[in-house]
């Protein structure tokens, strides 16, 4: 067993929600250490796309902090963007058919009236935005605020930026507390770190950290994959998606679903997204999906047929039943916060809830409303009432 | 000394295929990497922003870094793609799609 290590704050997790805590405690003056049983954006941070949304978020809490972690990725890419592969695409929303639109159409109009930037795009405009796509198309709309980072990259650099300890390879078996209940730190596999506060950046094995606390959080993985093409010249601007994903990403169904989502990268590579299963953490390749995702990215761009796509990945989006994170401290421990459960839209809620988290963690009034996020808003599991 | 004697391999009859316009001779079953290797050809790609000089990396299809344009058709993987008579095989600037 190595020595006891002391610090201000413990979070485990080095993804993408982790680093975005480390980056904001320690700049808020706190010692921070970062531990992560795999490498960092070993989890669902190295297995998305990197999506900055708030084209995809109805008005509420969610697009609340979006907005926020928009205005915190907009300050961090002043410092950081070359790095992490910062753009400001803008993100464009199509409908296939009239129906559609309409409905997309009174969407923006709430979302507008939240203090989203969404601007409606006749069927005719459309091609001035993204000359490549589809004919036919009913209109959409286009939201300048969307952007996208490289994940991997964006965890890395916040981290490196924060200063944190990282211990990686280190696995928490469980949180340590006094016999009053107060967080005192954690056991790792090897060896103890002691900390007044703990905060679970576990991300889809969130349930599992709060479970090694002693407290429930009923995170589920949501498996998605992304198909990748060979790399190409520059031809898909924004990130473009069919209407029908707002509907899948909210829906509750188990079965598969998916919607095209695609975008360029900046090293070449077209992504292409999304689909959303919940099979628990089973990794195997999906053929009906991958297909499923090359037919609806054809739909959308006819010229991705004579494109090769090289590799898929798979991920799990951690989500929990209202599909809105755990952000915040855990009144039934104190010392311990939660940062997990961000679904599909990690990335983009990043800057947001570590800001929030760093304002929990040194005794200063949220910057925004936590009561949605409340870890503790779940019932209990039939065994925790027994207790 | 030569391994094809080493593992007493008796291929058949080479055949001709073209690299940047010049003709190289393959055997039957070789992969286009190996192919260029045994005409001490290693690299065949140019990579999209520093132009810099690529060829085989991992040598088993995972890596990527060993792209070619093979009958006109770029990001084949070399090290996976077998060679077939009359290939015209041009190596790879940046992406391949700039033409």
């Amino acid at each position: 067993m190595s020595e006891p290590l002391t610090c201000d704050v413990v979070v485990v997790g080095a993804g993408m929600t982790g680093a975005a805590c480390a980056l904001y405690a320690a700049r808020a003056g706190l010692d921070v250490t970062v531990v992560d049983r795999g490498p960092v954006a070993g989890g669902t941070t190295g297995a998305g796309e990197g999506n900055l949304l708030v084209s995809d978020k109805e008005p509420g809490p969610e697009l609340r902090l979006a907005l926020l972690s928009l205005r915190l990725w907009a300050d961090l890419a002043q410092e950081l963007g070359r790095e992490v592969e910062y753009e400001a695409k803008g993100g464009l929303v199509v409908a296939a058919n009239p129906e559609t639109l309409d409905a997309l159409g009174t969407f923006a109009d709430a979302q507008r009236a939240a203090g989203v930037t969404a601007d409606p795009v006749p069927a005719g405009r459309l091609h001035d935005l993204e000359p490549l796509l589809a004919p036919g198309l009913a209109g959409g709309v286009h939201y300048p605020q969307d952007a996208q980072v490289m994940p991997a990259l964006a965890a890395a650099h916040l981290l490196r930026a924060s200063g944190a300890r990282l211990l990686a390879g280190r696995e928490v078996t469980r949180v340590l507390h006094t016999p009053e209940g107060t967080v005192r730190g954690v056991r790792t596999d090897r060896g103890d770190l002691h900390a007044p506060a703990v905060v679970n950046a576990a991300g889809t094995w969130g349930g599992e950290l709060a479970a090694r606390a002693g407290v429930s959080l009923p995170v589920l993985p949501r498996r998605g994959f992304v198909l990748v093409t060979e790399p190409l010249p520059p031809r898909i601007r924004h990130k473009v998606y069919a209407a029908d994903y707002v509907a899948d990403v909210a829906s509750d169904s188990a079965a598969l679903q998916t919607s095209p989502v695609v975008e360029g990268t900046a090293a070449g590579p077209v992504l292409i997204g999304a689909s959303r299963e919940r099979v628990g953490f089973d990794r195997s390749l999906s053929l009906p999906a991958v297909r499923a995702l090359a037919a609806g990215a054809t739909r959308l761009f006819p010229f991705l047929s004579g494109v090769r796509a090289v590799r898929t990945y798979a991920g799990f989006r951690p989500y929990l039943p209202d599909h809105l994170p755990a952000i915040g401290p855990d009144p039934r421990m104190p010392g311990l916060f939660h940062a997990c459960g961000h679904e599909g839209a990690g990335i983009g809620l990043a800057p947001g809830t570590g800001l929030l988290i760093a304002q929990a963690l040194t005794g200063h009034p949220p910057g925004l409303d936590l009561t949605p996020f409340r870890p503790d808003r779940f019932p209990p599991t039939a065994q925790e009432a027994e207790q | 000394m030569n391994p094809m004697e080493l593992a007493g391999a008796r291929p058949q009859p080479a055949f001709e295929v073209t690299f940047d316009g010049r003709t190289v001779e393959a055997l039957p079953g070789r992969t286009i990497a190996a192919a260029l290797w045994a005409a001490g050809i290693t690299s065949w790609r140019t990579t999209r922003d520093g132009g810099r000089p690529r060829g085989v990396f991992c040598g088993i299809g995972v890596c990527f870094d060993c792209l070619v344009t093979v009958n006109d058709r770029p990001n084949q993987r070399a090290c996976l793609v077998p060679a077939r008579p009359g290939d015209v095989i041009r190596t790879q600037e940046g992406t391949g799609h700039a033409h």
